[in-house]
């Protein structure tokens, strides 16, 4: 049997905390929130990815043009 | 500046969230400090951050940039407030959060200033900073850190401290109620 989530729930005018399960209307958001945020995670790498790639590329060609490891290091920092 | 604490909790057990409900309505600015780790395998989980239940996205703005210790990006999202440390990542280690809320009971949309850190005592950390609106102009009353990936859990020994600081009459000093 899986097991329902549960959330903390804490009255900051008493302080007590309570621990109930999430409702059927929560978890099928949690479910839509998930499937919206990988979405926008994953164009989020590739993105990074993508700028990863053109740094190394700018690296390699300042590289042979002469420059140190150093002064690349120093020019892109 | 005087910070007056109105709620701490540290979970004993996993949850899938922890919501502050009744946050009193004398003070001025909200601050929200937690320590996070979360259950879901991978190094790095997100978090997000709802005000009084509102659980459309779309009334939530944010603006992030996010650093991993070589690089800097910058995005837009929505209850998004960071990346934090996930089940893969070194054990015993956790990610900190620090919201920081203006005005929260003022007549206006409620803008949150977040940074978040998923220190991992490892190569690579990530940094996120942003700036959240939330378009509602209601009085915040309770809020929500909960997790978008169905499955993932906040881990026991995550905790979650609520202040608020209260400004005096001339609008300049603050005052403690302690």
């Amino acid at each position: 049997m899986t097991d329902t989530p549960m959330k903390v729930v804490v009255d900051c005018a008493t302080g007590e905390s309570t621990t109930v399960p999430l409702t059927e209307a929560e978890l099928t958001q949690r479910e839509i929130d998930r499937v919206a945020f990988e979405a926008t995670e994953a164009e989020r790498k590739a993105a990074e990815q993508a700028k990863e790639n053109l740094k190394a590329s700018a690296n390699a060609k300042l590289l042979a043009l002469g420059l140190t490891e150093a002064e690349v290091a120093a020019l892109t920092a | 500046m005087t910070m007056q604490l109105i709620e701490t909790k540290t979970l004993g057990t996993a949850a899938a969230s922890i919501t502050f409900t009744s946050i009193p309505q004398d003070g001025t600015d909200l601050v929200l400090l937690g320590l996070v780790r979360t259950a879901r395998p991978l190094a790095n989980d997100f978090v997000d951050l709802r005000f009084n239940g509102d659980n459309t996205d779309a009334n939530y703005s944010a603006r992030v940039v996010i650093g991993n210790g070589s690089s800097a990006f910058s995005f837009t999202e929505n209850s998004y407030i960071g990346d934090v440390n996930g089940d893969t990542s070194t054990a015993d280690t956790f990610s900190s959060i620090s919201v920081y809320t203006l005005n929260y009971r003022g007549a206006t949309t409620k803008l949150s200033l977040v940074d978040t850190v998923s220190e991992a005592n490892a190569t690579t950390a990530l940094q996120t900073l942003l700036s959240r609106l939330w378009n509602n102009t209601g009085a915040i009353t309770s809020m929500e850190i909960g997790f978008t990936a169905a499955g993932s859990n906040l881990v026991a020994g995550s905790t979650f401290s609520l202040y608020k600081i209260t400004k005096g009459s001339d609008g300049i000093v603050t005052t403690s109620t302690t």
